[in-house]
C-alpha cells in the first residue's frame, strides 16, 4: 500500500467540489483512507452542503471521515497529521488572476514545511479524471533518493503511469573548469561525459533494487541536467509537461521540518506541474 | 598535436606571420602616431604602447591573431585625463595618466584573473554601439580642425562641432603657402574614402594610412631636394620625436593617488580597455580560418601586463584592436608571433626612420583619425538599429547625447538605464523582472537519445541575464546540434538576439548546427530579426508573415527549395484536422506557417492546441504533417507503445498486435476499429518501414493521413526529416495502391 491514511483541508472556495474529487480519486487509487479536515466554525448549513457533495461522490474511498477544527490552519492541519497518523498530505495550489502561474497561499506554503509526511500540492484539481501519463521523479544523490524513487513507482503503479524520467541534477561546480578556450572546452567536456557515466550508473543502481513487479509496465528513462539544484528539475518537468513531479523532502531526516531545503523552496515559487514531496523513511 | 610537431608548424608558417607582421606594421606606425596626438600625448607614446603590446601579449595572450597597441575607444578618455589631471598643462596631465595607465594595468589583469571578462556582457547592444558613436565623433570633432591645419580649437566635443564652419571659413583668410595644410588633409581624407574603391591587388599591398604617410613625407622631399626649398608647413604642423629615445622616457606621476579625479580615470580607463578589447577579440575570432576560440581571461590578463610595462615606459594603453588584427588576418598571419613582429618592425621603424617619422605632417594623421572616427559613428550604424527597433534608435541616443554632453562612464550608464526602462515599458511593468532576475532561468540537458544539447529559458532573457545563458551555449562544443528554446520565456531582447545570433555563426563555422525555437508566436517590434520579442497572451497580436523569425525565414527558403507553397498566416480554421483521433482530448487553437506542396498533397503546419478539460488554457505547439492518401485507408492510430496507451485506452480502443511481427508490436502501439482491414494494410513492406524510421505519431482518419512530430514546434532540421519519412510513406502507399 502506497498511502494508508490521505487528509485533505477544504474551505468553502468554488474549487471545493474539484479539490474534493480529486482527492477522494487519489484516496481510491491509492487504496487508502481518506480524513476531510475543515478548520473553521461548524455550521449546520456548511454541513450539509458538504454531506450533499460527498454524496454525489461516484465512488467513495473505503473509509472515509469528516473533521471540523477551529483554530489556526496550518497548526491544527500539521497537528491532525501527526495526530491520526496520515502519511499524505493534499494541498491545492491557487492561480494567479489572468496569469498562467500558480502560487502556493501562504499556509500552504507553511503547511508544506512543516508536515510530518508526504504531500502533494496538486495544480489543477478537477471533477474528471485526468490521467498522469508521465511522472518525473528527482534521482538526486542523496540517502533518500531510494526510497523516494520506490514510493514513485508505487504512485505510479496507482495512477497506472506509462513513463517515469529520473532526473539527476549535476551542478555546475562538479566540472570544476571553466570554459575559455578550445582546449578547456574539451576537458570540460570530457568531464561532463564522465560525471554523466558516474550518474547514470548510480541511478541505475537505485533501480536496480527496485523490485520487477513494481517497475511493470512502466517505461523508466533517465536524463542528465546541468543547473542548480531543485531548480532545474522543476524547469525540466515543466518543459517535459510532466504530470507529476517527485522530489525528496530533505537531507537530514532528523531535523527535515526544521531546515527546509532551498531546492524545494524553488518549487514552491513557481510550481511546475503538481509535486509530490516524499517525506523520508520512518525510523522504527 | 605533438610538441615537435607544433614546433615544426610554428617554423613553417613563421615567414607568413613575419610578413603579416610587418604588414601590420605599415599600418600600425600611423595610427600610433596618431592616437596619440589625438589623446594630446607626444605621439611616441602610442608607438611605445604598441611595442609593449606585441611584446608582452605575444608571450602572455590567449588569441591567436589579434594585435594590440592604443585604441581608437581610449582616446577620449585619455584626453580627457590628461586634461583633467593636468589640469591645463598636458605634459604634466600626461605623467599623472600614466600612472592611471599603469593602475589601470593591474585592474585590467585583475579582471583577467577573476574572469570578470564576462563584466562587459551587462552592456546593452544598442547603448554600447551609442558609446562607439559617442567615441567616434569625439575623434572626429577633434581630428577635423587639425585637419585643416588648425590647432588651437579645444574644449568640449560639442564645442569643437560647432566651431567646424568657422575652421572652414578660416581658409578663405589663408595665402597660398599656408593652404598646403589643409590640401593634404583634405586629399589624405579623400585618398582614405577611395582607397577601397581602388581594385589593385600590388597597391592594396601597403594599407591605406600607410601610403598617405609615405606620399606626406615624399613631398616633403620633393619639396627639399627637387624645389631646394625649406620644409613648407609650419614645424607646430609636424610630428617631433624626442632626440634621444632612450634617455627621454618620461617617468609617470603617482602623486595624485589619492584623489578621487585620479580614481575616476583609472576605472574609466580600464573599462573602456576592457570593453573595447573584448569586442575585439570577439570579432577577430570570427575571422580566423583555423576557428580557435580565444582565452578571453588570459588576453585580459596580458593587457594588463604590457598596459603595466607601457606605462612605466611612458605608453598608453594596450587594447586589442580591430582593424590592425584585421590586417593580420588578411595577410595570412597565423599565430601570435604576428603581433611580436609587428612590435619588432616598430622598433626598427622608430630607430631607423626617425628623421623621416618627423616629416610626417599632422593634418595627414589628423585625416586618417577623421576617417576612423566617421567610421566608428557612421549613419549606417544608426540606421541599422533603427531598423532593429525604434526603442533600440532611441537607446542609442540617449547614450549618445548623454555621453557628448557628460562622459563615457555616465553615457554608458544611462544607455543601461534607457534599456532597462524601455524594458519595463514594454513588458508593462516591473514585475517579471524582479521576480525573476536571481533566478537560474537556464536549463540545458544533453537530449539521451538524439544527443543534441537542448537549452531552454524561462521567464525572460535581456542583457541582465545573457550571462547564465551564454555561460551555457559556450559549454557546448560547436560542432555540435544545439536547439534554443524560447517558449517558456516571456520577453527576449535585442541584446540577446543579436548574441545568438554571433552563436548562431559560429556553430555553423564549425560544421555544428544552432536553432532557436518558441519565438514563433512572440511578438516582434520591427521587422529584423533582432528585433526585441515579447510573449503577448492576446491572440490577436499573432500579425506574423511580416515580421519574419529565423526559423520562419527558414520555412520560406526550404519552401522555395521545394517548390512548394509557404504561409506563415495564423489559421484559425481547423479544416477537419480536430476530428482526428489525437484531438479528441485536446482543443484545436489555430495552425499557421503553413508549407503546402503543388497538388496539395502533402501540407506541414505548426499547431497551438490546449489539453486537458479543467486545466488553465495550457497553449501547446506541435509541428504535424498532413498527407492527402492515394487510396482508401482503414481508421488507425500508431504510435510509440506504451506512450499513449492510457488515452486510447479511455476512449475504449485496444493495442492490435500482429503475431507475424513481434517486434513491430512491441514497440508500437496500433488501434483502430475495423482490426482486418488495418491487418491486411500493415503488409511485410509497410512494417517494415515504421521499423526502420523514427517513430512518429502517425494516424489516418480514411482518407488522409496526419503525422505528429515531437511535442514542441519542430527545428528545420526536423522538419527535413519529417518530410522525408512522410515522401517515403507516399511512395509506399502508391505501389500498394497499383
Amino acid at each position: 500500500m502506497v498511502f494508508r491514511k490521505v487528509l485533505i483541508g477544504f474551505a468553502f472556495s468554488p474549487n471545493l467540489k474539484a479539490n474534493i474529487f480529486e482527492a477522494a480519486r487519489l484516496a481510491l487509487q491509492f487504496d487508502a483512507e481518506i480524513i476531510f479536515l475543515h478548520v473553521g466554525e461548524k455550521t449546520t448549513q456548511k454541513e450539509q452542503e458538504f454531506e450533499q457533495l460527498l454524496a454525489s461522490l461516484p465512488k467513495g474511498p473505503k473509509k472515509q471521515s469528516v473533521v471540523w477544527k477551529v483554530g489556526s490552519p496550518n497548526d491544527v492541519i500539521v497537528a491532525t497529521c501527526e495526530k491520526e497518523k496520515v502519511d499524505l498530505l493534499l494541498l491545492g495550489a491557487l492561480k494567479r488572476e489572468n496569469m498562467l502561474r500558480y502560487y502556493l497561499g501562504s499556509i500552504a506554503r507553511k503547511v508544506t514545511r512543516k508536515a510530518p509526511c508526504s504531500v502533494l500540492l496538486m495544480l489543477h484539481p478537477s471533477v474528471e479524471r485526468i490521467p498522469c501519463q508521465h511522472m518525473v521523479v528527482n534521482g538526486f544523490d542523496s540517502p533518500h533518493t531510494q526510497h523516494t524513487v520506490e514510493k514513485a513507482y508505487e504512485v505510479a503503479q496507482a495512477l497506472k503511469t506509462q513513463k517515469i524520467t529520473l532526473v539527476e541534477e549535476i551542478n555546475r561546480s562538479e566540472i570544476k573548469i571553466a570554459v575559455s578556450d578550445d582546449r578547456s572546452l574539451r576537458q570540460a567536456t570530457l568531464r561532463k561525459q564522465k560525471l554523466n557515466r558516474q550518474e547514470e550508473r548510480r541511478v541505475q543502481d537505485i533501480l536496480k533494487e527496485i523490485p520487477e513487479t513494481k517497475k511493470q509496465g512502466i517505461k523508466t528513462q533517465s536524463q542528465s541536467i546541468f543547473g542548480r539544484r531543485g531548480y532545474s528539475i522543476g524547469h525540466y518537468a515543466r518543459l517535459m509537461r510532466a504530470d507529476l513531479l517527485v522530489m525528496n523532502a530533505q537531507e537530514e531526516s532528523r531535523f527535515w521540518h526544521r531546515l527546509f531545503p532551498k531546492d524545494l523552496e524553488h518549487i514552491l515559487n513557481e510550481l511546475p506541474t503538481n509535486v509530490l514531496i516524499i517525506a523520508p523513511e520512518p525510523h522504527e | 598535436m605533438s610538441k615537435n610537431n607544433s614546433i615544426g608548424v610554428f617554423a613553417k608558417t613563421l615567414p607568413q606571420n613575419i610578413f603579416s607582421g610587418f604588414v601590420v606594421s605599415l599600418i600600425a606606425l600611423p595610427l600610433c602616431l596618431g592616437l596619440a596626438l589625438a589623446s594630446e600625448a607626444p605621439p611616441i607614446a602610442g608607438v611605445i604602447s604598441a611595442i609593449c603590446g606585441g611584446m608582452v601579449v605575444a608571450l602572455f595572450g590567449g588569441s591567436s591573431l589579434t594585435i594590440t597597441g592604443p585604441g581608437n575607444g581610449l582616446v577620449i578618455v585619455l584626453l580627457g585625463a590628461i586634461t583633467v589631471l593636468g589640469e591645463g598643462d598636458p605634459l604634466q596631465g600626461y605623467y599623472f595618466t600614466l600612472a592611471a595607465i599603469i593602475f589601470s594595468g593591474v585592474l585590467l589583469f585583475l579582471f583577467g584573473l577573476f574572469r570578470l571578462g564576462a563584466l562587459s556582457e551587462f552592456f546593452p547592444a544598442s547603448a554600447l554601439q551609442g558609446m562607439l558613436a559617442a567615441i567616434g565623433i569625439g575623434i572626429l570633432a577633434k581630428q577635423f580642425h587639425v585637419m585643416l591645419g588648425i590647432t588651437s580649437v579645444s574644449g568640449s566635443t560639442l564645442a569643437q562641432l560647432s566651431a567646424f564652419p568657422e575652421s572652414v571659413q578660416q581658409l578663405r583668410t589663408l595665402t597660398a603657402e599656408q593652404l598646403l595644410a589643409p590640401v593634404i588633409g583634405v586629399a589624405s581624407f579623400v585618398f582614405l574614402f577611395l582607397y577601397a574603391r581602388i581594385r589593385n591587388p600590388l597597391f592594396h599591398l601597403i594599407p591605406a594610412p600607410m601610403w598617405v604617410v609615405v606620399a606626406t613625407i615624399a613631398l616633403s622631399y620633393y619639396y627639399e631636394l627637387i624645389l631646394q626649398q625649406p620644409q613648407p608647413l609650419d614645424p607646430a604642423l609636424l610630428i617631433q620625436l624626442p632626440s634621444d629615445l632612450i634617455q627621454s622616457l618620461p617617468s609617470p606621476n603617482f602623486s595624485k593617488i589619492t584623489q578621487l579625479d585620479f580614481w575616476g580615470v583609472v576605472l574609466s580607463i580600464t573599462l573602456i580597455a576592457s570593453i573595447e578589447s573584448l569586442l575585439s577579440i570577439k570579432a577577430v575570432d570570427k575571422l580566423d580560418p583555423l576557428k580557435r576560440r580565444s582565452n578571453n581571461n588570459k588576453d585580459l590578463r596580458a593587457l594588463g601586463l604590457a598596459s603595466i610595462v607601457s606605462g612605466f615606459l611612458g605608453g598608453l594603453n594596450v587594447v586589442t584592436v580591430i582593424a590592425r588584427s584585421s590586417v593580420n588576418v588578411n595577410n595570412g598571419g597565423t599565430n601570435r608571433s604576428a603581433n611580436f613582429f609587428h612590435a619588432f618592425f616598430l622598433v626598427l621603424f622608430v630607430l631607423l626612420f626617425g628623421p623621416q617619422i618627423q616629416r610626417i605632417p599632422l593634418p595627414a594623421l589628423a585625416a586618417i583619425l577623421v576617417y576612423t572616427g566617421y567610421k566608428l559613428a557612421t549613419p549606417e550604424n544608426l540606421l541599422r538599429i533603427y531598423r532593429i527597433g525604434k526603442e533600440q534608435a532611441l537607446i542609442f541616443a540617449v547614450t549618445l547625447g548623454v555621453t557628448l554632453y557628460t562622459n563615457l562612464i555616465s553615457g554608458i550608464g544611462a544607455g543601461i538605464l534607457a534599456t532597462f526602462l524601455v524594458h519595463l515599458f514594454l513588458t508593462k511593468g516591473l514585475g517579471l523582472f524582479s521576480r525573476n532576475l536571481l533566478k537560474p532561468n537556464v536549463l540545458m540537458y544533453q537530449e539521451q537519445e538524439s544527443k543534441t544539447y537542448f537549452v531552454s529559458v524561462k521567464h525572460f532573457c535581456t542583457f541582465l541575464n545573457f550571462y547564465r545563458l551564454k555561460a551555457k551555449l559556450d559549454e557546448i562544443p560547436q560542432n555540435e546540434h544545439a536547439i534554443v528554446d524560447f517558449s517558456l520565456s516571456d520577453f527576449v531582447d535585442h541584446t540577446v538576439m543579436e548574441g545568438l545570433n554571433d552563436y548562431r555563426d559560429s556553430f555553423s563555422r564549425k560544421d555544428g548546427n544552432f536553432e532557436i525555437i518558441g519565438l514563433d508566436v512572440h511578438e516582434s517590434v520591427a521587422a529584423h530579426p533582432f528585433s526585441v520579442r515579447r510573449f503577448n497572451p492576446v491572440p490577436n497580436i499573432l500579425r506574423l508573415g511580416d515580421n519574419f523569425t529565423k526559423r520562419q525565414d527558414s520555412l520560406r527558403e526550404l519552401a522555395l527549395d521545394l517548390g512548394w507553397q509557404y504561409n506563415p498566416q495564423v489559421d484559425q480554421k481547423s479544416n477537419g484536422i480536430d476530428r482526428f483521433l489525437f484531438f479528441k482530448t485536446r482543443q484545436f487553437n489555430f495552425s499557421s506557417n503553413r508549407l503546402t506542396s503543388p497538388k496539395k498533397t502533402f501540407s506541414f503546419f505548426d499547431l497551438s492546441f490546449s489539453e486537458g478539460i479543467f486545466i488553465t488554457k495550457e497553449d501547446l505547439n506541435s509541428s504535424f504533417l498532413l498527407i492527402d492518401s492515394p487510396l482508401p485507408l482503414p481508421v488507425f492510430v500508431l504510435d510509440r507503445e506504451s506512450f499513449l496507451t492510457p488515452l486510447y485506452q479511455l476512449t475504449g480502443i485496444e493495442d492490435l498486435n500482429f503475431e507475424a511481427f513481434p517486434d513491430f508490436s512491441k514497440r508500437f502501439f496500433l488501434s483502430g476499429e475495423d482490426k482486418k482491414a488495418i491487418k491486411a494494410f500493415f503488409t511485410k513492406e509497410v512494417v517494415f518501414f515504421f521499423e526502420s524510421h523514427p517513430i512518429y505519431h502517425v494516424e489516418s482518419n480514411g482518407k488522409k493521413i496526419l503525422i505528429k512530430g515531437r511535442d514542441r514546434s519542430a527545428s528545420v532540421s526536423e522538419i527535413k526529416a519529417l518530410l522525408s519519412f512522410a515522401r517515403e510513406f507516399y511512395l509506399i502507399l502508391e505501389k500498394q495502391g497499383d
